[in-house]
């Protein structure tokens, strides 16, 4: 019984002329992030992608990744079989008999895109259908509300019988959207920020602040660790580590206590910029939800906005904590992100921060510092790691 | 100078040398706590997190899965009795094998004081336990399944595929425990494909040193500790963590060779030592043809196993009677098979490591040649 992994498309099938480089990015996709597990074969046709494993590759491994790979509307582990009736019928028996000994009422579904394959597919459900019931006489079909569907497709290159599919990731292929930095501290918000542009095929660069010695090494380790997990979706990735103290420890000297958020979310965006252009990235991320803290109103996130010189993406500004928690949960960061490390934002909080600074007083207040130094400070400073996906 | 040829790696192994140095390193320069905050507590830390992902990877397992604790006996405690525990409102039946490690049997028999059912499967006169004979065990009220991968005295491989696939079937609240420090570094253990919920490793039998080892736990199994403390290894097995033991362990674990290069050596030694005991009169061979090639059991007809294993010793060759940690003891391995008590009371076990040799077999097989001839046999 040869056993391979289905692999259905998600909405790149709709994409136009330019298709065949979203599938192509996306064969690459999962060629990298399957290989590590050994030997897979892997190809595409009529909109599915085929893998089947050689010399005692694992497909259960493989399972586990292709579904945290974005542009996969669906997946499904099928037993390949000859294309013949009687073929198909001992193949269902074979490799679905455990599930369908479990429940008391089953369909067959078929799609036949072969066309040439003499009997249609109700035929091949009946055929099928009645097969099954002989094997097992308690069975019966519902056609309506069955307790399991067994699923037949007969195509190009082979017929293949599967049980339920997967939901996979959904979006498109990492890759076919570009490049964008995402700023990542090491809180709930930003690696679901990530996640969710990834889903939308941007390809990550992450810029990391860190202020030693308020922030100890532990909470860089916690965003590598993130980004790693993020990773599984997004690929791997460039991580920059910025020194950022000396930015703090200036603003808090010269500034009025109250503006210290909001300037330095301007010094992040400042660095962040330069950063983000020398790697070829178009657009920076943030985790900001409006209204979530001080920084995050409206009037905080126009002063922050004005400092950066290219778009900036906050995929999570109308969603709730609630929400944003329960996709961290999905993509299993939020045990890490709440890991209690003082982070490059928390340490010098002020005490009363203005929910609605003002622009013009902002820059105002910026004028007594060297911006340009400090920034140069801080992006000759940046140290680079390379993020591997965790396993 | 006197040849010394090490038989008894299932007993316990020589340290690597990379473990031996990593050791030595986080005892005098990379001593900090990972718990601490400063930086040497941090790169403690860092190799905290190096071993687990050594240990996780060779087990295919998730970092987060794998605990540290002090070797083979305590992953096997807090495997069983705390299963135990968290199920006990679900079912008191337990099924395990009467080839087991003591650190099972004994907790089982503790278990057993505190109301819970334990059935032991008898193994056949090879050491083997039968599919069948695991499926009919497990019943739909069976809450924990404790099966060794491989046993430690005659190398018998356990069909844990069976205890998977019952409880599957049989919809058992069950968690399948995998006694796994004979397999270790020596089979693959794939945590998902073996279907384990908790598996048992131990450092010494793969070149670390003694004092460490291992318990996976599978993400969502809940089970309870034996230990309380001051949070580390995520309550699981809390006290400082040993740095210099978990490092080496971490360290043997990448410095094992490729398994497949290693059990082909394994298999051409144990086939050159079956085939040379098997010719000398009175030898019988105890452990089953589809052993796990690192071990053999065998009984040396008639000759006291004790009086044989001294006289092997003074010419520099280690080997075991029966199990090493049942000192002195009779297997109760062996007994379970039903063999003799002649052949039982002169049982010897080699086993094998990467370091061995056939000219060291040749060695060996000509000594014991010669204790046959020259031992005086008392009865038995």
């Amino acid at each position: 019984m040869k056993e391979i992994l289905l692999v259905k498309l998600g909405e790149i099938v709709l994409k136009g002329l330019n298709r065949r480089t979203f599938e192509d990015v996306l064969l690459k996709n999962i060629r990298r992030r399957i290989c590590s597990l050994g030997s897979f074969d892997i190809k595409e046709r009529q909109s599915t992608v085929y893998i089947t494993p050689k010399d005692g590759a694992d497909l259960g491994d493989a399972e586990k990744r292709i579904s945290k790979i974005f542009g996969i509307a669906t997946y499904s582990r099928a037993c390949e079989t000859e294309k013949n009736i009687s073929a198909i019928c001992s193949a269902t028996y074979e490799y679905l008999h455990k599930e369908l000994s479990a429940v008391k009422t089953f369909k067959v579904e078929c799609k036949r895109s072969d066309k040439k394959f003499p009997l249609k597919s109700p035929q091949i459900c009946t055929e099928v259908g009645s097969f099954l019931q002989k094997k097992f006489p308690s069975l019966k079909v519902d056609v309506h509300n069955p307790e399991y569907t067994v699923r037949v497709e007969v195509r190009d290159f082979a017929a293949y019988v599967h049980g339920n599919s997967k939901r996979g990731a959904g979006g498109i292929p990492v890759g076919t959207g570009g490049k964008a930095a995402i700023l990542i501290s090491g809180g709930i918000d930003s690696p679901v920020a990530a996640w969710m542009m990834a889903r939308r095929g941007v390809e990550l660069t992450a810029i990391h602040f860190a202020s030693p010695p308020y922030t100890s090494e532990r909470a860089e380790q916690k965003a590598a660790d993130l980004l790693r997990r993020v990773g599984e979706y997004a690929g791997h990735m460039a991580m920059f580590t910025v020194p950022f103290a000396k930015v703090q420890e200036e603003i808090l000297s010269k500034c009025p206590e109250d503006l210290f958020t909001v300037i330095m979310r301007r010094f992040m965006m400042r660095a962040a910029e330069k950063i983000a252009q020398h790697e070829g990235c178009s657009a920076l991320i943030t985790g900001e939800s409006l209204g979530q803290v001080a920084s995050q109103t409206l009037p905080a996130i126009v002063c922050t906005d004005d400092a950066a010189g290219m778009p900036v993406f906050r995929p999570l500004i109308g969603m709730d904590k609630v929400d944003i928690i329960s996709i961290a949960r999905r993509i299993d960061t939020y045990d890490l992100s709440i890991l209690p490390y003082e982070d490059c934002c928390t340490v010098f909080t002020p005490r009363h921060p203005r929910t609605h600074p003002v622009l013009k007083f902002v820059r105002q207040a910026e004028e007594t510092l060297d911006v340009d130094g400090l920034i140069e400070n801080c992006v000759s400073g940046a140290k680079i790691t390379k993020i591997e996906p965790s396993r | 100078m006197l040849t010394e040829i090490y038989f008894d790696n299932s007993a316990t192994t020589r340290v690597c040398p990379e473990a031996a140095r990593k050791a030595m390193e986080m005892m005098t320069q990379n001593y900090g706590n990972p718990s601490s905050m400063h930086a040497l507590g941090f790169r403690a830390e860092q190799e905290l997190r190096a071993a687990r992902e050594a240990v996780s990877s060779f087990l295919g397992a998730q970092p987060e899965e794998i605990y540290f604790t002090s070797g083979g006996t305590e992953s096997n405690n807090i495997a069983i009795e705390g299963a135990a525990e968290a199920r006990k409102k679900r079912g008191k039946r337990i099924v395990t094998t009467a080839i087991e490690h003591h650190s099972v049997l004994k907790t089982a028999k503790h278990l057993e004081q505190k109301g819970f059912e334990i059935v032991y499967l008898k193994p056949d006169k090879w050491g083997k336990i039968g599919p069948e004979q695991v499926r009919n065990a497990i019943t739909p009220d069976t809450i924990l399944v404790s099966m060794m991968r491989v046993n430690n005295e005659v190398g018998s491989i356990l069909p844990v595929k069976a205890a998977a696939d019952a409880i599957e079937e049989k919809k058992a609240p069950a968690l399948l425990h995998i006694d796994a420090v004979q397999a270790f570094g020596k089979l693959p253990l794939h945590a998902h494909r073996l279907r384990a919920d908790l598996i048992s490793v131990s450092g010494h039998k793969i070149h670390a040193p003694k004092g460490v080892g291992a318990l996976y736990v599978r993400k969502g199994v809940h089970i309870v500790p034996l230990t309380y403390g001051g949070g580390q290894e995520k309550d699981m097995r809390p006290g400082t963590e040993s740095m210099p033991l978990i490092a080496a362990l971490g360290t043997a674990v990448n410095a094992l060779p490729d398994l497949n290069k290693e059990m082909a050596a394994m298999k051409e030694l144990n086939m050159f030592l079956r085939k040379g005991l098997s010719e000398i009169e009175g030898v019988v061979i105890n452990s089953p043809d589809d052993a796990l090639p690192y071990i053999l059991n065998f009984s040396a007809g008639g000759v006291r196993a004790e009086t044989m294993l001294h006289f092997l010793s003074e010419h520099g060759i280690y080997v075991s009677s029966g199990s090493a940690c049942s000192k002195g003891h009779e297997s109760h391995v062996l007994k379970a098979m039903g063999l003799p008590r002649e052949r039982v009371a002169s049982a010897l076990r080699l086993s094998f490591c990467r370091y061995n040799t056939i000219d060291e077999a040749k060695i060996f097989l000509s000594v014991f040649r010669e204790g046959m001839k020259t031992i005086v046999r008392r009865p038995l």
